[in-house]
């Protein structure tokens, strides 16, 4: 019993960080409709920052945290201006190539800038447990959890009770409605896409301290979860994307205590035919309801 | 889309390509053909991307697995069973084939993102049960193949194999097949008012275009001369893709030049980044890690937004205009561009 | 002084389809202007002219300033324009989509009171202010999407086909409003209608366009009167 609650927690913090990243994907799906494969590695990059403001340049943890944030959301803002803006009468195709060159360009700048052996991001967040009784709880899980909530907090308050928020949605909704009540759409977008690199942010400078070391390739297995959590609640659904990041990341976690043949490198592939599994018996996802589709 | 069609510039850039093919390994040295053979198994394993994206207009991130189970059919086969390597091509393509076409069922319940975010995790789990299966597939540090090639040998297995496969991909896409995939491409809606059962088109689309990755995948590891997960991980995929676009979506000539683009610009990027040293000045070093993949992925955003059509368009628009001056003499080339373009 | 809203010569066009040969139109302050004209004529194509929904040539000249190129720059002088199909944001709700029709007002207390003034006149919208916009009526949508407009205070009313699909008792409280807010508070419009009979009951001008040009303009009475108008588009 006290194993189960333990892995319960580990799982909950380790959904949280693919709930974050899924959430970004989500935000950058409903405004565009494209899926930003670069998503991952913005987060990667993010969090070099992060690492390389508190070791070369003597920040604090938190300072570098919300500096980190601040930066990512500009360059978020920036890539989709600069990048993304120009290609998007190219069509959906093109654009997403354009986030996988993203991808590969991040990845590449990543080894580059900062060589691509291991790194270690000191974090107050990672560290020992509470014992309650014979349960040992993991303090790591349990803030990671509680950062990604004060997040989706804060978004979801900024969605609904400010009129930025509002604008955002209508442009989502209807762009060219909301162009015509005076919305700057590609305002919008750039604000969104900024948004999801701070978002991503939080998720790798979490996910860094949770991996112990990281290289310039340590989020690509979380993409993998956040696109598969993404996809659980429906690719469109931000309530969707997190509880898919929190089911997957507690479902693995038991699975992987529990089951002698989910060893940690068979966590992925058993993710995945969860994944397709679902999506055979509901293609819309978890709480995806499905689109009338003109087919 | 004019691929197809039989064009005077497509049969002048097929034959001139596959001269080049055979004339090559006179002037290459043994190193350069043994790049050359690994340009040979890119170049199959993105025809069978491109009959998937510039075809059926199916994106896929997972042609690197493709490629895998392509790879360890062959060194499975030849290593452990004696089998004759080349003998052991068809059966790659056909398993990875099979693989293909089961993934594409479930594939089919998905739109169009979702089928790209599931083939992302194609060469991640099969990574995995590399791992988790040392005794069958010789795990993450793989084994080495009986027979170690060199350049030259390994050229003439792979180019003659390419060249078979280069026409049997043009002979499929010229029929009614090809004129389904496009149709599928265009719109779906369309396809199925039309006829086309859009299920089986589809499922066909990722069947054929994995046997393509799986022979180019066994290939691989008959140059290579050992089977190993690594070179097949989710980088390739991406660089298989990048590859058909810079060589032209939809054409399959240009295919050879997305497949030199990705063995060649790893190699040059130093030396790329070294030009741009010196009128700018940099701080960072050319040669470090992580700097050819950043030269790959400016490149591509480049190509996206200067010539979408890929190095195929640029060519053939390009001899175009070289037509146009031959057929023209000097003083009627300007009008008559000016009155084309308004018929248009 | 120079008519709130002047085209002179306006093209346009719809990659290589032209939709426009050259119209012009004037709408002075303060009145109701009906834009007649059968299918394809060009009606809806001269209303995105103006807002700059699509790309076009000519004079076009608001309150004596060359119009923006862009949905947003006209907004922002004050052209409110209901498009085709009313262009609601079906998945947010009744209230958030009059909130967003006062997107670009800064005045936060007269915004407050419009919505109170807007929604006494139409109480239903109060009761339902929670419920999407996607799941009203057609007709309850044409209705919000003119409180909707009204938010915006606009200097310039647009409105494309407000009769399409509704039944013609909602047509007319419709264009009962129309002209009450005309009357009462001076509303400038500029009405794109195939039902000309209404639009001509509601405007004081109206312009003919056909193929992509003003073939006939003049007062509403005149027009009402006209037998070629009477023959092909009032169906008497």
């Amino acid at each position: 019993m006290s194993q189960f609650v333990q892995q319960l927690v580990a799982g909950l913090g380790e959904g949280a960080i693919y709930a974050s990243l899924a959430l970004a994907l989500v935000l950058i799906y409903r405004a565009t409709h494209i899926i930003n494969f670069a998503q991952g590695e913005m987060g990667m990059f993010s969090t070099y920052i992060a690492w390389a403001l508190i070791t070369h340049h003597g920040f604090g943890f938190w300072e570098a945290f919300f500096l980190t944030i601040g930066i990512s959301f500009l360059g978020g803002a920036a890539i989709q201006q600069v990048v993304i803006r120009p290609l998007q009468r190219g069509g959906e195709l093109t654009v997403v190539m354009a986030t996988i060159a993203l991808l590969v360009i991040l990845n590449g700048l990543a080894s580059w800038i900062w060589q691509p052996d291991e790194k270690l991001l000191q974090s107050p967040l990672s560290g020992g447990t509470w014992s309650i009784g014979d349960v040992a709880i993991p303090q790591q899980s349990v803030y990671d959890f509680l950062v990604v909530l004060g997040c989706v907090i804060l978004l979801w308050a900024f969605f609904n009770f400010t009129k930025l928020g509002l604008a955002m949605r209508a442009s989502a909704v209807n762009p060219a409605a909301s162009r015509l009540l005076g919305v700057r759409v590609q305002v919008m977008l750039a604000v969104g896409w900024g948004l999801a690199a701070a978002l991503s942010a939080v998720s790798g400078m979490l996910a860094a301290p949770a991996q112990f070391v990281f290289t310039p390739t340590f989020m690509q297995v979380y993409i993998v979860y956040a696109f598969a959590a993404a996809v659980l609640g429906g690719i469109e659904s931000p309530v969707g994307a997190i509880l898919g990041g929190l089911s997957l990341g507690v479902t693995i976690n038991l699975l992987g205590t529990y089951v002698d043949f989910i060893t940690p490198e068979m966590e992925l592939p058993v993710a995945l035919a969860i994944l397709l599994i679902v999506l055979i018996l509901r293609p819309a996802g978890l709480v995806g309801r499905v689109a009338v589709r003109r087919v | 889309m004019s691929a197809l069609r039989i064009s005077p510039w497509g049969v002048g850039a097929t034959l001139a390509g596959a001269l080049a093919i055979v004339l090559l390994p006179l002037v290459l040295g043994d190193t350069h053909e043994y790049r050359f053979a690994f340009v040979g198994c890119y170049f199959i394993a993105a025809l069978g991307l491109q009959i998937l994206t510039g075809y059926a207009g199916q994106i896929s991130l997972g042609h690197s697995g493709f490629m895998m189970i392509g790879a360890y059919t062959t060194g499975i086969l030849s290593i452990d069973h004696g089998w004759n390597p080349l003998v052991t091509l068809p059966v790659a393509g056909l398993i990875a084939g099979a693989g293909g076409f089961l993934f594409g069922f479930p594939a089919l319940r998905l739109r169009g993102v979702y089928l790209a975010l599931a083939t992302f995790a194609i060469p991640i789990a099969l990574a995995a049960f590399v791992k988790k299966y040392p005794g069958f597939t010789g795990g993450g540090s793989g084994k080495p193949m009986d027979q170690s090639l060199s350049g030259h040998e390994a050229y003439l297995r792979t180019w003659p194999i390419a060249g078979v496969l280069f026409v049997v991909a043009w002979l499929l896409l010229r029929g009614r097949l090809g004129r389904a995939f496009r149709t599928v491409r265009e719109s779906e809606i369309a396809a199925v008012s039309s006829g086309v059962n859009l299920a089986l088109t589809k499922t066909l689309a990722f069947g054929i275009s994995a046997f393509f990755a799986g022979v180019g995948g066994g290939l691989f590891t008959i140059t290579f001369g050992y089977l190993s997960p690594v070179p097949f991980d989710i980088t390739l995929s991406i660089l298989l893709l990048v590859g058909v676009v810079v060589g032209g979506l939809g054409s399959l000539i240009g295919v050879i030049f997305g497949a030199l683009f990705i063995e060649y610009v790893p190699l040059y990027a130093p030396d790329i980044l070294g030009w741009l040293e010196k009128p700018f000045g940099s701080p960072l070093d050319p040669k470090r890690a992580g700097a050819p993949a950043a030269v790959y992925g400016f490149i591509l955003l480049l190509v996206l937004y200067l010539v979408p059509s890929g190095v195929a368009g640029l060519l053939r628009s390009a001899l175009r205009f070289v037509d146009r001056r031959v057929k023209l003499s000097p003083t009627q080339v300007a009008p008559q561009v000016s009155s084309t373009r308004r018929e248009a | 002084m120079p008519p709130l809203l002047e085209l002179t010569e306006v093209h346009a066009r719809y990659g290589q389809v032209r939709a426009l040969h050259g119209v012009s139109l004037a709408v002075e302050e303060g009145e109701v202007v009906a834009l007649l004209g059968a299918n394809g004529a060009g009606k809806t194509t001269t209303l995105r002219a103006i807002s700059g929904m699509v790309a076009r040539d000519g004079g076009l000249r608001f309150d004596g300033k060359a119009l923006p190129r862009t949905p947003e720059g006209s907004a922002r002088l004050g052209i409110t324009h209901v498009p085709e199909g009313r262009g609601i944001l079906a998945e947010l709700t009744v209230w958030e989509n009059l909130t967003m029709g006062a997107y670009l007002r800064r005045d936060r207390k007269a915004v407050r009171g419009d919505l109170d003034a807007i929604s006494d006149e139409l109480p239903w919208l109060r009761d339902r202010r929670g419920q999407q916009a996607g799941t009203l009526s057609g007709g309850e949508q044409q209705m919000l999407a003119l409180a909707r407009a009204r938010m915006s205070r606009p200097r310039l009313l647009l409105l494309d086909e407000p009769s399409l699909g509704l039944a013609p008792l909602v047509v007319r409280e419709f264009f009962g409003l129309v002209r009450r807010l005309n009357e009462t508070q001076g509303l400038t419009v500029l009405v794109v209608e195939q039902n000309a009979n209404i639009a001509l009951d509601v405007s004081s001008r109206a312009y003919l366009l056909e193929v992509g040009r003003v073939a006939l303009s003049g007062s509403s009475d005149e027009l009402q009167r006209h037998e070629g108008v009477r023959s092909s588009y009032l169906g008497y």
